[in-house]
């Protein structure tokens, strides 16, 4: 503590030696090497905890004639600029920080509210809203995905395909971790497979593990997470009809525009979907209730299904 | 330390002195944790600790003031997983315009942005995408402001069917990407979640949500389904391709089997048989019913008489 405020008080570069003297707390010289080597273990274990914290200490020499490096924090550097918030904004902001559960995340949401309050701006961080969310809740591998990527370094992990007995290695320049659709996806680049890879967190067996120096790749400039993992993940739309009995299919119809009854008196319904194999399993499930009129290839997939069904 | 750091700036925030309670509360600590932080500040300051270079408190009954912060006046710069906590958290409440007045979060998202410096450019690595019916999302919203009961229709995937009901909200939560209304219904009189993207045509009602002292908020630590201990058991041996299911629902004695090959034998509690025929049957042949034998003739019984209709 005192070691912040000796170097946040000075614009000059003050060597350990006259830190020593001057900030209390420190094992004062009396020549022997007990004393010294005390001192010395203390003092870099203090700027080890202030870098940790964010503190920008720096190194250098105030002018040519001195012998040795000294330490300074510049306040520039240390201070939070200015921040005002209107009501609305600091109602905006406690909300926001309340949708962080992980370790890593929900730490930090709460480090950011105390040094806003700190800064005079008043964010209510429990809120009138009675609200639970989890955005980043029940993942493992979220906290070492996340770090790797905010230190861009090299990611190891075993992954496992949902048809896969067992997991492959998999080493990966990891660029970010992407919510979409309520799952949780790494995207990076596949060493091995030399491409980009979108990876289900979920999918991850055990902790990943960052090695290698941080700094060690560039992401794409004009990256967009969400849009690799639409283009991997989803896929283009298609129309269908179906034919449903009336009175049935409540699910299906509440995403669907009803065309009216056909000859037989069944309801027609268009709906569009981008995992068409998906929809198939779900009219497989409605029975004889519902139809597939088109396209062609929903009907044959549905038929398909049904087939293994009435053999099973 | 970080709270410490923060305390000064923050008293000096605030002229006209802070409650000890108001400030254990801002910082997530106990009021006795905070007496012993500020203890600790008493003594530090600038080298020479003469005064003026101390920090000096001045404490008033319940009140505390800074009166000498000894150069410590603004709140260490935001670090980088504190500023992409916010962010990120910010920009996802952009999508969630139900939530939170979106003019708000822009201005705030902007100004945090300009405060937060180099750090915010890493929010990057974490993207949040999320659905929601903004529409339903702010009426449940004010329902829980104003602390109205709700007027809704529901629907039910496992039974297929629309249900109307009144309900008492209690909170809302995100899980897994989507978002739950949790309210007493008075309809089964329990607590149940509502997932919003199932809700249709909700009116805010003009009596008080009222949910009765045995409303419970439901702890979600072991997921959204928590079967109960007394219900029937549903045997299914799974093809590898549906091992998902294994992930997906509690799944109780689960056994690794050759036929099929990888394949899984896996225990499912319901007490609901037509949700259990809809999983089969979705499943498009990739499960078999091993246990109830009745379920098996159901399964088989609904896809002959669908195939019987596409010949037809």
């Amino acid at each position: 503590m005192n070691l912040v405020f000796a170097l946040l008080g000075t614009r000059q570069y003050v060597t350990a030696e006259r830190i020593r003297a001057i900030v209390p707390g420190y094992e004062p010289a009396d020549g022997s090497d007990r004393a010294d080597e005390a001192f010395k273990r203390m003092f870099e274990r203090d700027k080890a905890d202030l870098r940790e914290l964010g503190v920008p200490l720096e190194t250098g020499r105030t002018s040519v004639f001195d012998t040795e490096d000294g330490y300074r924090i510049a306040r520039s550097e240390y201070e939070l600029p200015e921040i005002t918030l209107t009501g609305d904004e600091a109602a905006a902001v406690g909300l926001a920080l309340r949708l962080w559960q992980s370790a890593q995340l929900g730490g930090a949401a709460q480090g950011a509210l105390v040094k806003l309050r700190a800064a005079g701006v008043d964010v209510d961080g429990a809120g009138t809203l009675p609200l639970q969310p989890r955005l980043d809740g029940g993942e493992p591998a979220f906290d070492a995905c996340y770090t790797a990527a905010r230190d861009r370094r090299l990611l190891t992990f075993t992954y496992a395909r949902p048809d896969e007995d067992t997991g492959v290695k998999r080493r990966v320049q990891p660029w970010g971790v992407v919510s979409w659709h309520g799952r949780w996806y790494l995207v990076g680049h596949d060493l091995d497979r030399d491409a980009p890879r979108v990876f289900r967190l979920s999918r991850i067996s055990g902790t990943p593990r960052a090695s290698g120096p941080p700094d060690a790749f560039t992401p794409p400039a004009d990256l967009d997470l969400a849009a690799v993992v639409a283009r991997q993940v989803g896929r283009p739309e298609h129309v269908v009809v179906l034919l449903a009995r009336p009175g049935t299919a409540v699910g299906l119809r509440r995403r669907a525009t009803d065309l009216g009854p056909d000859d037989a008196g069944d309801d027609r319904l268009e709906l569009r979907t981008t995992e068409p194999w998906a929809l198939a399993d779900e009219i497989a499930a409605h029975g004889p209730d519902v139809l597939v009129e088109s396209p062609p290839e929903l009907r044959a997939a549905v038929v398909e299904r049904l087939t293994r069904l009435a053999a099973s | 330390m970080t709270r410490l750091l923060a305390l000064v700036p923050y008293l000096e925030a605030r002229p006209d002195g802070v409650l000890m309670a108001d400030a254990a509360r801002d910082f997530g600590v106990g009021e006795a944790q905070l007496r012993r932080d500020l203890e600790l500040l008493w003594v530090c300051g600038l080298p020479g600790h003469g005064p003026g270079d101390l920090v000096d408190l001045s404490f008033e009954g319940d009140r505390v003031r800074v009166t000498d912060t000894a150069g410590l006046v603004r709140p260490l710069r935001l670090a980088t997983d504190e500023a992409v906590a916010l962010v990120v958290a910010l920009r996802a409440l952009l999508e969630l315009p139900g939530l939170a007045e979106t003019d708000a979060v822009s201005r705030a998202l902007l100004k945090v942005s300009a405060a937060a410096g180099e750090p915010a450019d890493l929010a990057g690595a974490v993207t949040v995408s999320i659905d929601a019916r903004e529409q339903t999302l702010a009426v449940v919203r004010q329902a829980l402001e104003a602390g109205r009961a709700l007027h809704l229709h529901y629907y039910v995937p496992s039974r297929d069917e629309r249900t109307e009901r009144t309900v008492d909200p209690m909170r809302l939560l995100l899980v897994e990407g989507h978002w739950y209304l949790e309210a007493w219904c008075r309809r089964v009189e329990g607590t149940r979640l509502f997932r919003l993207d199932r809700i249709d045509d909700l009116t805010v009602l003009d009596e008080p949500s009222a949910p009765p002292e045995q409303a419970r908020p439901r702890d979600l630590d072991d997921g959204l389904y928590q079967p109960a201990e007394d219900q029937p058991l549903v045997r299914l041996r799974l093809d590898r391709s549906a091992r998902w299911v294994a992930d997906y629902f509690p799944v109780e004695e689960v056994v690794g089997v050759d036929d099929p090959p990888g394949g899984l034998s896996v225990a499912v509690r319901t007490g609901d048989p037509a949700w259990a025929r809809r999983l089969v049957a979705s499943l498009g042949g990739a499960a078999r019913v091993e246990d109830p034998p009745e379920l098996a003739d159901q399964v088989r019984a609904a896809a002959r008489a669908a195939l019987a209709r596409y010949s037809d």
